[in-house]
């Protein structure tokens, strides 16, 4: 039974998606609700990445300058390691975690909202391709936006691990940073822009077709705005998951 | 002209619609009343495709809407034009963006052009001037006939409106019902007026479909409403005793039959 709901999910999921990337009746309109999305999203989500990234930072550097109290290992490694936690998990997933939290909610909630005033079915019989004009702004604006959001949080969060640690003695400037340089793999950063694409992707596409499916009221928007987060967020993790196996 | 015959929709197993067969004559206000729950909601989505039939089929003068390629369909549907129950206006957009929506997406017109267009709709709507303002600041007459504006933009060829008085006093009822019947002789649009209200049905009823339990029980124009001896048609058209008694006075006068 459960497996059958499933499917029938994701049978709608991917039947929409095809929808939602299907030829625009015209381009000019697309690419200002682009612009408009990319300014929603990455504007309107930069306080709340910089708060987060800044802690997150902060956290790690100190959590691991305890780790490492007593211990042989050098300190330096504490900018080692914040560099490294930051990069190839923290950043990614912790600010795509937040922004399913903070825009997919939002992206469910305008869509079911337009759903129940008849905004889409006024399209529909406009003959806009409904699918295509309100997701597939919404998700290419996501795939630019974010990945550039990750890695502005990934700086602010080695920001926030040399404020957390330099100032307060935990370590010098000079051992901060050699830490920071210390086994870089280019790589890595390829794996943080890869794993915020998908969670991009995710995060806006299950969160629109939440909002594009919504029958019933008040309560039902609330329950899909909810499920918006909700799946999104085990479905990042399930992907983090997997990009780690492959690419790793 | 729209032409649709034996339509048959259920929703699980509760039939809402059975073998339902009739046309829409382009150039005449077309009204299906009925009851609450009769199926009028669900005939107009399907007329409009939102919603497909289990059986039946709909022909928009010669053009089989069920069975229609994806292209064409998009080329019906700029042809049509439909006012909502709740006027559906976007209400992050101005009334000028509103209106000028169809316009942005479907055509190459200029700005000016565009401009133009859009005054020239309000000012059909009585509406001059309030392009700026939101449709949260309008009232519900406004707002219904900003609808009826936007319906319009694209010059459609057809017209449905889902309640278009509901919501409304009895005087800007008249005006919305004039508005809609103006526009569909100038146009010589097919419009389809799904509706409760009774004034309508006898201001501007020219073809008037009554739908009861899913099925046409009877089908006519205002003028044959009082000499119809349907008595389903009687009880829903004069249902308070103060149209009973009207009625009553009217055929005991000698106006009808």
């Amino acid at each position: 039974m459960v497996i059958t709901k499933l499917l029938n999910h994701l049978g709608k999921y991917l039947i929409l998606m095809g929808n939602a990337f299907s030829k625009p009746e015209k381009t000019s309109m697309y690419y200002k609700e682009v612009i408009r999305q990319m300014h929603d999203i990455g504007v309107g989500s930069l306080i709340i990445v910089f708060i987060i990234s800044l802690f997150i930072g902060a956290v790690t550097a100190i959590q691991f300058a305890y780790q490492l109290d007593g211990t042989l290992v050098p300190d330096y490694y504490i900018g080692y390691v914040v560099r490294d936690m930051t990069i190839i998990e923290l950043a990614p997933t912790i600010t795509c975690l937040v922004l399913a939290g903070k825009v997919g909610s939002n992206m469910a909630s305008e869509i079911g909202g337009m759903r129940q005033k008849e905004h889409i079915d006024a399209m529909e019989i406009m003959g806009v391709n409904t699918a295509a004009y309100l997701i597939m702004p919404k998700v290419l604006a996501a795939v630019v936006i974010i990945p550039i959001l990750v890695a502005i949080a990934a700086f602010v969060s080695i920001g926030g691990g040399f404020i957390a640690s330099v100032p307060t003695g935990l370590l010098s400037g000079q051992e901060f940073v050699m830490g920071l340089r210390s086994f870089f793999m280019p790589y890595n950063v390829f794996m943080m822009f890869v794993k915020s694409l998908v969670f991009a992707f995710l995060l806006t596409s299950i969160s629109c077709y939440q909002g594009y499916n919504v029958k019933g009221g008040s309560i039902e928007l609330g329950k899909a705005s909810t499920n918006a987060v909700v799946i999104s967020d085990i479905m990042i993790l399930l992907a983090d998951y997997l990009i780690a196996v492959v690419l790793i | 002209m729209i032409k649709i015959s034996g339509i048959y929709k259920s929703f699980g197993n509760t039939p809402v619609l059975k073998n339902i067969s009739t046309e829409f004559q382009p150039g005449k206000t077309n009204l299906i009343i009925g009851k609450s729950g009769a199926g009028k909601t669900v005939l107009l989505k399907l007329l409009v495709g939102l919603i497909a039939p289990n059986e039946g089929q709909i022909f928009y003068n010669q053009i089989d809407f069920l069975h229609i390629k994806k292209k064409d369909l998009r080329t019906l549907r700029m042809k049509v034009g439909m006012l909502f129950q709740g006027s559906a206006l976007f209400d992050s957009l101005t009334v000028e963006e509103n209106i000028r929506f169809p316009l942005d997406m479907f055509t190459e017109m200029t700005k000016k052009e565009k401009s133009a267009r859009v005054n020239t709709c309000l000012n059909r709507v009585s509406l001059d001037g309030i392009n700026a303002k939101f449709p949260s600041e309008l009232s519900g007459g406004m707002q219904k006939r900003v609808g009826i504006a936007r319906a319009i933009v694209l010059n459609p060829s057809y017209l449905f409106c889902d309640e278009p008085n509901s919501g409304l006093d009895p005087k800007t009822s008249l005006v919305i019902d004039e508005l809609i019947k103006d526009i569909t002789i100038e146009n010589n649009m097919t419009t389809i007026i799904n509706t409760h209200d009774m004034n309508s049905v006898m201001e501007i009823g020219e073809n008037v479909i009554l739908l009861h339990e899913g099925e046409i029980c009877w089908q006519g124009n205002k003028d044959e409403i009082m000499s119809s001896d349907n008595e389903i048609l009687h009880d829903f058209i004069f249902a308070s005793p103060f149209l009973q008694r009207l009625r009553n006075a009217a055929i005991s006068n000698g106006f009808h039959k």
